[in-house]
């Protein structure tokens, strides 16, 4: 086990340092430098600035010392675009945020969706399986950005239920619309990946064994027959985790709420290099540490799965 | 006898019938298809979105840039959708007939949905079945370079790309394409390893054919089956990803549109009571993918070997 975690980390470190230099080339490549605004600055405060900011020394040292910083001082650099703010502190102010409803839709759509789907599969062809089914057929053409519209007119416009922005730790109903919006379409795949995965499980023959030798129904289930449900289910969670972190960008244009998304799309529209080229890294960073997760996870419940 | 002579002769002549008929594996998936509610049901809605992108424009009483100057400025009231005044969709927040807008959306939706699968499936296609049919070092070096592409988070790179350079439809394909023939290469790598064993492989390297051809005349007609049931759920993705970036004002830029940019207009301005602007936008976004989804899985369905 241990030594197929460090095989599956050897490929997920020159990755991440393939990502970096790959993101910081291409802001180099990029037409137009951050300090090219309206009113061209004279060309000597120029020089100073970019002598501050040691964009004038050569590429590969820039790639170096970018590389060394995050590496060592896990320091993402000063922000282009405010002078007096790092990267490193626009990031720290947004995550928290984001790492909240995303982690909650998270939890929700894969609890959801299993619990969906797993109650289809149950009575298949049943009433309770059309309904599923229709369900996650219905949500699956609802994704984040149009979920987000729709309910802030039904629960805020219509019904003033809940706030249709803002963000607030302490106060959980500036929390359920994100959750909502973010976790629809992905509890609708899960839900149909569970099924048809616990149907292909509850027909196979370790389960006729189960039933013949007089296992009470529910022990079946729970005992023999998720687990092996779960695999596909389990390969699913490294796309919808890295979804939920990629959605985050719609939600906090959407409902203001001040997460990693405004960061990054801010920092787009200022083209604040430093602050995209942080986010980007981060979020890649976070990917593969889930993905590494997900094949461990997976490897450990398959065992036909050696490492 | 006892047997009836009639009823002999007339079995005789059904099984020679079927015998001449014959039924080719395809006949029987078109046949499943055909008999699939849902998959007809996706087809029809697809068939009708189509026509309406290309036909639509014929019925529009305004082009998607006048500004009716009678309604500007009052939208919420003048602008509703009516058939008097030809704005059948009603207008959008600056005057201009809705109608107009959704059918050029759709047609840009559309478009970037199927020429962001057609990328994919050409490069993952072909990827994909040179890496399994060469196999050894380089298919571990291909595989190895997908797993890589894979872990990018890609819709911030897709963004990083359109801020740096540019927000321009042929970016944006550029960058949609770049990224959607990933999966598509893993499938197809996977049908070809099970492909390349074969008799008729052998066969045909036994006599001398090269294997580049070996890979277009061989390999890639018998992967259609998967390609061609990846490529029907893969345009709804690229509709989806196009949708997200120009709901982010990154994508599709004014005076063209789609369906993603106008949902993020209506969006916007819901709470003057203009809440045609959300809806018409939405409804078309969310039937098409309805229609593709079904579409997709009747395909699966009927090509499955698992279900015969």
């Amino acid at each position: 086990m241990f030594a197929f975690v460090l095989r599956r980390l050897a490929v997920a470190v020159p990755t991440l340092l393939l990502l970096i230099v790959f993101s910081f080339v291409l802001m180099h490549m990029a037409p137009g430098g951050p300090f090219t605004g309206e009113r061209a600055l004279p060309p000597q405060v120029l020089a100073n600035l970019e002598a501050q900011y040691g964009l004038n020394d050569p590429l590969w040292q820039q790639i170096w010392n970018y590389l060394y910083g995050i590496v060592v001082h896990f320091d993402f650099g000063p922000s282009f675009v405010y002078p007096d703010r790092s990267v490193n502190q626009l990031i720290a102010a947004g995550f928290p945020v984001t790492l909240t409803y995303g982690g909650l839709s998270f939890v929700a759509a894969v609890v959801l969706g299993v619990s969906l789907g797993v109650v289809a599969a149950i009575w298949h062809n049943s009433w309770v399986d059309y309904m599923a089914v229709g369900i996650s057929i219905g949500a699956q053409v609802l994704p984040n950005f149009v979920m987000a519209p729709l309910l802030v007119l039904v629960f805020t416009l219509w019904y003033r239920l809940l706030p249709g922005g803002g963000w607030s730790f302490t106060d959980p109903s500036f929390w359920i619309m994100p959750v909502i919006a973010l976790a629809t379409s992905y509890m609708a795949s899960i839900a149909r990946i569970t099924r048809s995965s616990m149907l292909e499980v509850l027909g196979s023959n370790h389960i006729r064994t189960a039933r013949a030798k007089g296992m009470p129904e529910h022990r079946v289930i729970i005992r023999h027959a998720l687990k092996p449900a779960m695999l596909p289910v389990i390969s699913y969670l490294g796309p919808v985790f890295v979804s939920m972190i990629t959605g985050s960008v719609v939600i906090d244009i959407y409902f203001s709420t001040g997460g990693i998304g405004k960061a990054f799309v801010d920092s787009a529209l200022n083209r604040d290099y430093a602050v995209m080229m942080g986010v980007t890294i981060l979020v890649g960073a976070l990917t593969i540490l889930f993905n590494l997760i997900v094949d461990v996870l997976y490897a450990w419940i398959d065992p036909k799965i050696r490492y | 006898m006892v047997i009836d002579q009639t009823k002999m002769q007339s079995l005789s002549d059904r099984l020679v019938q079927d015998e001449v008929k014959g039924r080719s594996p395809w006949a029987d998936a078109r046949r499943r298809f055909w008999k699939n509610r849902a998959a007809m049901l996706g087809l029809s809605i697809l068939v009708l979105v189509a026509l309406f992108a290309i036909l639509g424009g014929q019925f529009a009483q305004w082009s998607n840039e006048e500004l009716d100057f009678s309604v500007m400025g009052q939208v919420a009231t003048m602008g509703a959708p009516s058939l008097e005044n030809g704005h059948y969709f009603g207008t959008d927040n600056l005057g201009r007939d809705l109608y107009a807008r959704v059918v050029q959306g759709t047609q840009i939706s559309l478009m970037v949905g199927i020429v962001g699968a057609g990328i994919a499936v050409i490069v993952g296609t072909l990827y994909g079945a040179t890496a399994g049919y060469v196999g050894g070092r380089t298919d571990q070096i291909m595989m190895r370079t997908v797993d890589i592409l894979m872990s990018i988070p890609y819709m911030f790179v897709l963004i990083l790309l359109l801020v740096m350079f540019g927000r321009s439809m042929s970016m944006l394909f550029l960058g949609i394409g770049l990224i959607s023939w990933l999966d598509m290469s893993r499938i197809v790598r996977g049908q070809t390893l099970s492909l390349k064993n074969r008799e008729f492989i052998e066969a045909a390297r036994a006599t001398g054919v090269s294997s580049f051809r070996i890979i277009i005349r061989h390999i890639v007609p018998n992967l259609l089956g998967v390609v061609a049931v990846y490529a029907t759920l893969l345009v709804p993705l690229m509709i989806l990803t196009e949708s997200f970036i120009s709901f982010l004002g990154l994508g599709v830029q004014e005076p063209l549109t789609s369906w993603g940019a106008l949902i993020s207009e209506g969006a916007g301005t819901m709470n003057y009571g203009t809440l045609w602007q959300l809806l018409f936008p939405l409804f078309f976004f969310v039937i098409t993918l309805f229609g593709f989804f079904f579409v997709g899985d009747g395909l699966r369905d009927a090509l499955d070997p698992k279900e015969r």
